[in-house]
């Protein structure tokens, strides 16, 4: 530090880093929106943050080096071992935990300032105002994407939870409360107890709003909530007088409103709709009894049938869904369509948008199984070559198949964009059980007569077919 | 220095950057929606810069200084998780170069067993 301020001064060092920083972020933000310059995008914006951390320590009044080492070295710590050995499936719910954590930092840094500023005395309430909305925002997201998190792991049912009609009041009176929390405090109320109010009825509204939130809609909601921290810690960077946080901070809240809104277009569903509620009860129950007048007409198939099916088919489409990602069923997927291939079957996967539980989500999953990239169609392109299919193998794949989308109005799910299976000449859908998919709805698509359907764990039912192909 | 001079430029610098981030995504591909996600996701690491300049510049008192610990550890994990975690999504897209294409569809007609690389999982 000492080397720094002889240097230059200190913080003009500091803040042509800084600028040094955003360029690398913008930079690396632009090449992560195309396929080609994506990982080199990736590693610039990596460059980007060293840089943007190591311009910070040069500051010639920083201090508590043990403390800050410590810090890091916990966040190193659990941080690398989680983002390598996650597995590919696991992928969706550890952004929403890195976008917690990242939440976390931002409320905790606001209560640190409070504390030391023993309650924003003698500081700009504007300062105080940045500082008191990153609370807030931090705290909704750190909790919103805990619940996230549970919902996708699975620690916490995925269907939604509904507090019932109150629902909506509730999170009303969650947020006009710590919205009169912070009022209080910025107009001069020095009592931590209303700070630490303030964080509780944040906790509870990110809570509030998250759990009744259909598993479904979960990547848009990831994705509104890692926006939501994005501006908060640019809130911090206004309350700390610190450009690299009000810059990259206002660059992924604004981006991140972008993304979500193309993610939500891209399911046919709308942002106010998902925070308001999601896939509401109502619509749940009507989609589930529905399904009760088509029940008794399932035809279930067996390996060797539907071996016999796939060998002698032109062209076959896989539909593959989350049950694929879950089983790890892709290296024994590749497997057969390579046995299917060698017969001269022509082969297509069917890749909506939102298949799995998050877009691209299949994606990462088949090229990880050495899957041609020019076998993969998106959703328009494959609904076109569906009349043209012999049999389409629906892997694991549920909600995104459903034709209530397209046919039931009544359904939570109407208007979803869905892959239309079955125009197909024949269908094969592998499924563990006839329990309904992520968004809790029963699936029209298996009472319909062109399907059968095969019951079993998605990578030993394939690797059945598998095994049954060499016997024809 | 004028404490409201600060704040105004502060916000233009707030409001530039907003439109920055509105144009810098304005088309991407669904296959890369979840890896651009991943990727802003471990940028809004940046409050740890934040949780370094608080502590290193005025953390005082035990408690304070345990919950800037947890800040600072909770945005490394953003940093270094968030890039780490999009750099292997990244990687399943790689070497999935046009000549491998190429090849998968010559085969296809004819159909040679021996041409696939085959590795059992």
């Amino acid at each position: 530090m000492i080397l720094a301020t002889s240097f230059l001064q200190g913080q003009s060092l500091r803040d042509v880093l800084y600028i040094v920083a955003f360029s690398l972020f913008i930079q690396g933000l632009r090449g992560l929106s195309g396929p080609t310059t994506a990982v080199r995008g990736n590693r610039i914006a990596a460059v980007g943050m060293a840089i943007a951390v190591i311009a910070t320590l040069l500051n010639p009044l920083e201090g508590n080096w043990g403390l800050i080492a410590l810090g890091v070295a916990l966040g190193t710590a659990v941080g690398v071992p989680a983002a390598r050995q996650v597995k590919m499936t696991a992928m969706p719910q550890m952004v929403a935990l890195f976008n917690g954590v990242g939440g976390g930092a931002v409320f905790l840094i606001a209560w640190a300032e409070f504390r030391l500023t023993h309650g924003y005395t003698n500081t700009p309430t504007y300062i105080a105002i940045f500082s008191l909305f990153a609370a807030i925002v931090g705290s909704v997201s750190f909790w919103g994407s805990n619940i996230a998190f549970g919902k996708l792991q699975e620690i916490i049912p995925g269907r939604p939870i509904s507090f019932g009609s109150g629902q909506q009041i509730v999170n009303l009176v969650l947020l006009i409360l710590a919205v009169a929390a912070g009022a209080d405090i910025a107009a001069g109320d020095h009592s931590q107890g209303i700070f630490i109010g303030l964080l509780v009825c944040a906790a509870l509204l990110g809570n509030a709003v998250v759990l009744p939130i259909g598993g479904a809609d979960m990547p848009v909601v990831i994705s509104l909530l890692n926006a939501f921290t994005g501006l908060s810690a640019a809130a911090t960077g206004i309350a700390l007088d610190n450009t690299a946080l009000i810059v990259a901070g206002m660059i992924v809240g604004a981006s991140g409103s972008i993304l979500t809104n193309l993610m939500a277009t891209a399911m046919n569903r709308s942002i106010p709709a998902i925070v308001a509620g999601g896939f509401g009860g109502g619509g749940a129950v009507e989609g589930a009894s529905g399904a009760g007048e088509h029940a008794g007409t399932v035809r279930s198939t067996s390996a060797a049938d539907a071996a016999i099916q796939l060998a002698y088919a032109n062209r076959v489409m896989i539909v593959p869904g989350y049950g694929m990602a879950v089983a790890q069923a892709q290296h024994a997927v590749r497997e057969l369509t390579k046995e299917l291939e060698k017969r001269g079957v022509e082969i297509g996967y069917a890749i909506h948008p939102v298949a799995g539980r998050m877009p691209g989500h299949m994606n990462v999953l088949l090229a990880e199984a050495d899957v041609p990239y020019d076998q993969l169609e998106e959703m328009d392109e494959a609904n076109q070559e569906f009349s043209r299919t012999d049999v389409s193998l629906v892997i694991g794949a549920n909600d995104v198949t459903n034709p209530a989308a397209k046919n039931t109005p009544s359904s939570p799910i109407y208007g979803m964009p869905i892959l239309e299976v079955s125009d197909s000449h024949s269908v094969i859908v592998i499924k563990r059980s006839m329990n309904p998919g992520f968004a809790g709805i029963e699936n029209e698509l298996y009472y319909e007569p062109e399907t059968t359907m095969l019951f079993g764990d998605a990578k030993s039912a394939v690797s059945e077919i598998t095994a049954e192909l060499a016997h024809i | 220095m004028i404490l409201a001079s600060t704040l105004t430029t502060n916000l233009a610098i707030l409001v530039l950057a907003g439109f920055i981030g509105f144009v810098v995504i304005s088309k991407v591909p669904n296959t890369l929606h979840t890896p651009l996600m991943s990727g802003t996701n471990a940028i809004h690491g940046i409050v740890l810069v934040g949780g370094l300049l608080v502590i290193g510049l005025a953390g005082n008192g035990t408690f304070n200084k345990v919950i800037l610990v947890i800040a600072i550890a909770f945005g490394t994990i953003n940093v270094v998780g968030g890039f780490l975690v999009t750099d292997r999504m990244l990687e399943m897209f790689k070497s999935k170069p046009k000549a491998r294409a190429k090849e998968a569809e010559g085969k296809q007609p004819g159909g040679g067993p021996g041409e696939g690389k085959d590795k059992a999982p």
